[in-house]
């Protein structure tokens, strides 16, 4: 980060703070400190933090397999030996919401990072180039944005089947404009700074400004809108469970859990309870952060 | 103004028609033979062609997306494969449950979420202030399905108060006139159906409206908060009016524009939130006309569904820009 930081001059980042000793902070640090004063957004990465630790650990931490089917021990209330419970089928679920995490970080990560792949591409491209160009991708961007998004990725579910995989693919495919429109403006206020110019003066190759200048200048806003993003990934992979349209079974996935468990309510509350507080308390920790880091990053941003 | 309004609608166009060009697009993206699909693996030959052409497969994207379109303007939204009904026969009554449902959770998201937000700026810092705050934070990451199951849970399931699932008491049900039930009850004079119609509303209404009510909640403290440090509301203040009238008057009024905004964008976002709250409600709404739909592979409802609630959102996000404009002389198109 810092050593991305030292090649671009800092725009939309925080200004560098000049200390006694004439050394200049880089802007990425300066955003560090101020992130960490910052005590609920901290609380955010303390949660963010250890989801990812219970998502690696999960072999490790869990305490039977999430998978094995025990019918003699169905709908057994938390105890001692079932922190959690157990579910219809004798599965304990505190295991169960323990992988959970490595479903729902995965999706939240991996669709998230696609989104941002390809509708910075994409924005670079509009930004960049204008035109008939510009005017094609910035209408799929408005197109894609007048869905209500959950709708949409049930759209795209029904079509390609329900999985997790695709699952994953439509939550990508919906937040592709939330990120194409936010590189494309990034990249239209960059490409009138000075020291564009210069490089074009001195011959630089398109491809390299946009690489080395452009991308670079557009990283605080994603890495804001990315962390936000990875929350409502998490919820619409959940909700997309929940539909049956994502997560097939035994694949201990929160929403799908809830989905299966619904029916058993009255008898057995707590197969209900916990991946629910495990989807929301994940949720939170994303959402708390992706504040603290908009306030860190990019002072214009604050409400 | 007037102008304003007409360039708005102009750039709709492009929007609605790309809308319905990718929900058009939809059943020709089905990897394989569609037909086949939805037909199941035991399906005759004859009926998997008959099949192909009632979905109008065996003939050009081109020609039966001009076919499409016509057939939209001419208010036909295709054929249920399952009930063999034209779909625009059919789909009021889940829409007007869909919008009876979305208005109810707007208005407890408005009423609760303002007022909260007001308070809270009110008297900033305060314990109040920190609840409100804190729930909101809650609010805003909780998953509607699951609040919904809780309330489920908790509040009918175990102390009993109010119903779980539908729009009215069975025993009793609601005779149709709009199908928005609150208002057909009250034509009708039956006030113990309304009662019923008002109680099985509430639960679900509170699941969907959580979500904007949080959202209005931050929204209005914070853009209160910007107010009540301006010029006019020092003079209010000093002039010895009641803090009441500073903040509920004075204030309120500046505050509310960009609370406006995001009411009208939550409104939008609502008739996706239904879906989720549908399901878990037995609410008949869109969305479980939709859900349904997709269990029983029934695309043409899955394609006119998705098409009726997008066009309502663009629709209420263009009411929204126009008031916007109408109400705040500041901002000159």
């Amino acid at each position: 980060m810092a050593e991305l930081a030292r090649t671009t001059p800092p725009l939309s980042n925080p200004p560098a703070v000049e200390q006694g000793d004439d050394k200049v902070i880089s802007p990425w640090k300066d955003a560090w400190r101020s992130f960490k004063k910052n005590k609920l957004a901290m609380v955010g990465l303390g949660i963010v933090i250890f989801f990812i630790l219970i998502a690696i650990l999960a072999p490790v931490l869990a305490p039977y397999s999430f998978s094995d089917q025990r019918l003699a021990d169905k709908h057994l209330a938390p105890s001692g030996e079932h922190w959690f419970g157990t579910d219809e089928f004798g599965r304990d679920i505190f295991t169960r919401v323990l992988y959970g995490a490595r479903i729902s970080l995965w999706v939240g990560f991996v669709s998230v990072a696609g989104s941002v792949i390809v509708g910075s591409a994409l924005g670079i491209i509009a930004g960049y180039y204008g035109k008939v160009i510009d005017g094609i991708i910035s209408r799929i961007f408005d197109i894609l944005l007048a869905f209500p998004s959950i709708l949409l990725a049930i759209a795209v579910v029904s079509v390609l089947g329900p999985s997790l995989r695709n699952a994953l693919i439509a939550i990508a495919i919906i937040n592709v404009p939330i990120f194409g429109r936010l590189v494309r403006s990034r990249v239209l206020s960059v490409k009138e700074e000075e020291y564009i110019t210069a490089a074009k003066a001195i011959g630089m190759k398109d491809s390299r400004i946009l690489i080395h200048h452009v991308l670079p200048n557009s990283m605080a806003p994603i890495i804001v809108q990315g962390t936000l993003a990875v929350a409502t990934a998490i919820i619409e992979a959940a909700a997309l469970g929940f539909l049956g349209l994502g997560a097939q079974p035994p694949t201990p996935e929160w929403g799908k859990m809830l989905a299966d468990s619904r029916d058993f309510i009255i008898q057995a509350p707590w197969t209900v309870i916990f991946p629910g507080i495990a989807i929301m308390l994940t949720v939170l920790g994303f959402n708390l952060m992706g504040d603290g880091l908009r306030d860190a990053l990019d002072p214009r941003m604050k409400n | 103004m007037f102008s304003y309004t007409i360039r708005r609608i102009g750039l709709l166009i492009p929007v609605l028609l790309g809308m319905t060009f990718i929900v058009f697009m939809m059943i020709r993206a089905i990897p394989g033979n569609p037909a086949q699909l939805i037909l199941g693996q035991q399906a005759s030959k004859e009926a998997i062609e008959t099949l192909t052409k009632q979905l109008g497969l065996d003939q050009p994207w081109y020609s039966q997306f001009v076919h499409y379109l016509t057939g939209l303007f001419q208010g036909d939204l295709g054929t249920s494969l399952k009930t063999r009904t034209p779909i625009s026969d059919e789909l009021w009554p889940y829409l007007a449950a869909t919008i009876e449902l979305s208005l109810v959770a707007i208005l407890i998201a408005v009423v609760v979420g303002v007022n909260a937000g007001i308070i809270s700026a009110w008297f900033q810092n305060s314990w109040f202030d920190y609840a409100v705050m804190l729930i909101a934070l809650i609010g805003v990451s909780m998953p509607i399905f699951w609040l919904g199951l809780m309330e489920q849970y908790f509040v009918s399931i175990k102390w009993d108060l109010l119903p779980t699932t539908g729009r009215d008491n069975i025993r009793m049900p609601v005779e149709a006139i709009t199908h928005l039930y609150l208002l057909d009850t009250l034509l009708e004079g039956r006030f113990d159906q309304f009662i019923e119609v008002v109680k099985h509303l509430i639960l679900p209404g509170i699941a969907l409206g959580t979500i904007p009510m949080a959202i209005i909640a931050r929204m209005t403290r914070s853009s209160m908060l910007e107010v009540m440090r301006s010029d006019y509301i020092r003079t209010a203040k000093a002039k010895g009016l009641k803090m009441f009238w500073v903040v509920y008057k004075h204030s309120l009024k500046n505050a509310m524009i960009p609370v406006i905004t995001v009411i009208g964008l939550q409104t939008g976002l609502l008739l996706g939130g239904a879906i989720l709250t549908e399901t878990i409600f037995g609410w008949p709404g869109v969305g479980t006309y939709i859900y349904e739909a997709i269990q029983s592979r029934d695309y043409p409802v899955i394609q006119s569904g998705i098409l009726v609630v997008a066009t309502l959102f663009v629709l209420i996000n263009l009411f929204v820009d126009i008031l916007y404009a109408a109400i705040d002389p500041r901002i000159k198109y």
